[in-house]
């Protein structure tokens, strides 16, 4: 389902040993927590020479002649109520100290959770960055006069329909906490924004004004939604609390403004706009002020996405007739073009900031892919005779 | 709209149409929706019913009957941009007049303009781009004789396009305003 082209520099050899115990929920957990790693571009997958418990003494010298850096071992018990208990230990090679010895009670239904579950923790625990494995992301996939929001484990399986509508859906959004997706459907003729419960499966209308209404980006905190509304002429940028109540404007130009996206801090709000007689990035202080121009290279920039750690900005460039993703170093403002594609559309960062999914097209078909940061990592996230578009990357689940 | 308009025996076939459109519109939104749902939205109702007409037309322009009659003007419900611009170009003035001249007759018919934009980009920027679109329809029919609050103008961006190809003839026909009537919406 997912498959990497390019890989990271200097990528970490490490060796994932064969968990012991049930021997079927152990290959499976161990596939999985090797394809997240490996999927990842930082890690090199070194051969471990065979089963390791987790209460084992890991064989330091034979490891270190396979040249692996760490080692992770496991055992799957049963436990007394039929779950299962997976321990892991996790080991620094050079020093031969252990790094971290974690435990999961599981059952077989959360077999690929748990293995995410354990990538994550060897993720952090030799990079310093949360790991991503077990997030989730959304996107909308169209077939024949159907349109579906679905949502999937960040590897692209699990995948569940939050939505099916006849009309569009697009510019799904989630909201902080990971509980909700704000979205744009079409299905009264027109665009409306949706505030969508994944648990519940409840919605309620966030923006439903005369015009249209679209581009729904939640505040930091999770308690307001930036849309865009043309009920007082062009689209324009407008802040409404999540339930819907208390629309106010937040910016004002006689073009174009769309595409909100508050900075992690709260402290700005990236937006398109076409005010200088091309469509540009700016931004304008949450508290109101002048808007600040952002890009300057090109005659067309759109959809700005602030990284998590709001130091650089992903967005889309056209150059010639090719769109394509760009990243921005926002002290710089130096850019780079990290793919080489010509339809990019909705990057969207990885929570750990390390990874960019977005929209691109093959053949004709829209495919979800993702790049590292550095460019040097490429993925493609397929998903079976569908046109698959508007990619967006849940939080962090703690 | 019913009591005062004197129609003809096909137009009336035409309005009960449309009124019986009107009372299949798609869900109310705040309606509350299950964890996975399809949602049917009515489609346009189109007359399918045979031809039984025994009275000669009597061709009224502004009646309602003229939105479905491919004689009228009426019936054309589409005007074409040019890449990157939102001008309604000279040759849908006589049809845009057509339209704002019927809506100053029938005050109680409500418009929704429909902007649409070709795939190229940002489908958030070009669903702004498609509202601009419409909503220089919407100036234009003001202009002409319609009320505001007879006129909404939306955007389906490039969401909605009535050719599919990646060429530039494709993208003619997805750059431009489609104007629906009272139970066509």
């Amino acid at each position: 389902m997912v498959e990497i082209t390019g890989a990271g520099a200097n990528r970490l050899p490490v060796a994932i040993a064969d968990f012991t115990g049930e021997r079927i929920v152990a290959q499976a957990l161990t596939s999985v927590v090797r394809a997240d790693l490996e999927r990842s571009g930082l890690f090199r997958l070194v051969d471990a020479g065979g089963p390791l418990a987790d209460n084992a003494t890991p064989a330091f010298e034979d490891l270190k002649s396979r040249g692996a850096d760490a080692v992770a071992g496991g055992s799957v018990a049963t436990a007394a109520d039929g779950r299962y208990e997976t321990r892991v230990r996790l080991s620094d090679v050079p020093k031969q100290a252990v790094l971290g010895n974690p435990a999961y009670l599981h059952t077989g239904a959360q077999l690929r959770a748990t293995a995410h579950r354990i990538a994550d923790f060897i993720y952090e625990k030799l990079t310093g960055e949360p790991g991503v494995f077990s997030t989730r992301i959304a996107y909308v996939v169209k077939s024949t006069g159907r349109y579906e929001l679905k949502i999937a484990d960040a590897d692209g399986s699990n995948d569940q329909a939050a939505l099916a509508s006849r009309e569009p859906i697009i510019s799904p959004a989630w909201s902080p906490d990971g509980g909700k997706l704000a979205y744009v459907s079409f299905e009264a003729k027109k665009p409306v924004v949706y505030v969508h419960d994944l648990a519940s499966g409840r919605r309620h209308v966030a923006a439903n004004f005369k015009g249209s209404n679209s581009a729904p980006a939640w505040s930091p905190d999770g308690k307001q939604l930036a849309v865009v509304l043309t009920k007082d002429g062009s689209s324009q940028l407008y802040v409404v609390n999540a339930d819907g109540s208390g629309v106010t404007r937040i910016a004002t130009s006689s073009g174009i403004d769309t595409e909100p996206r508050w900075s992690p801090d709260r402290q700005f709000i990236y937006f398109t706009s076409d005010r200088g007689g091309s469509p540009q990035i700016y931004r304008i202080a949450s508290s109101g002020g002048n808007a600040e121009r952002i890009t300057f290279e090109g005659s067309y920039n759109v959809t700005p996405r602030p990284s998590p750690d709001g130091k650089s900005l992903a967005f889309i460039a056209r150059n010639g007739s090719r769109f394509q993703l760009a990243l921005m170093d926002l002290a710089t403002k130096q850019t780079q073009i990290l793919t080489d594609s010509t339809k990019d559309e909705s990057p969207s960062f990885a929570p750990n900031g390390r990874m960019i999914l977005y929209a691109t097209e093959i053949g004709g078909r829209g495919v979800l892919a993702a790049v590292s940061s550095d460019g040097r990592v490429k993925q493609k996230l397929s998903v079976q005779a569908a046109d698959v578009r508007e990619p967006a990357w849940g939080p962090l689940v703690r | 709209m019913r009591a005062r308009l004197l129609i003809s025996l096909p137009a009336l076939s035409a309005l009960t149409l449309l009124l019986a459109a009107c009372g299949s519109q798609p869900p109310a939104p705040e309606q509350g929706a299950a964890g996975v749902e399809s949602r049917t939205p009515s489609a346009v109702k189109v007359d399918t019913s045979p031809v039984t007409t025994v009275q000669p037309d009597k061709f009224d322009p502004n009646s309602i009957a003229a939105l479905k009659d491919p004689r009228s003007p009426l019936s054309k419900r589409s005007v074409y941009f040019d890449y990157d611009s939102y001008v309604v170009k000279d040759e849908f003035q006589a049809l845009l007049t057509a339209h704002g001249k019927f809506l100053s007759a029938n005050p109680k018919m409500k418009m929704l303009i429909q902007g649409n934009a070709d795939e190229r980009g940002s489908r958030e920027y070009n669903l702004a781009l498609g509202q601009k679109r419409a909503e220089a329809v919407k100036k234009t029919l003001a202009l002409l004789g319609a009320r505001e609050d007879q006129l909404e103008a939306v955007s389906l961006g490039e969401e909605k396009p009535a050719c599919t190809e990646s060429s530039e003839d494709c993208w003619a026909k997805n750059r431009r305003g489609d104007m629906l009537y009272s139970g066509e919406f």
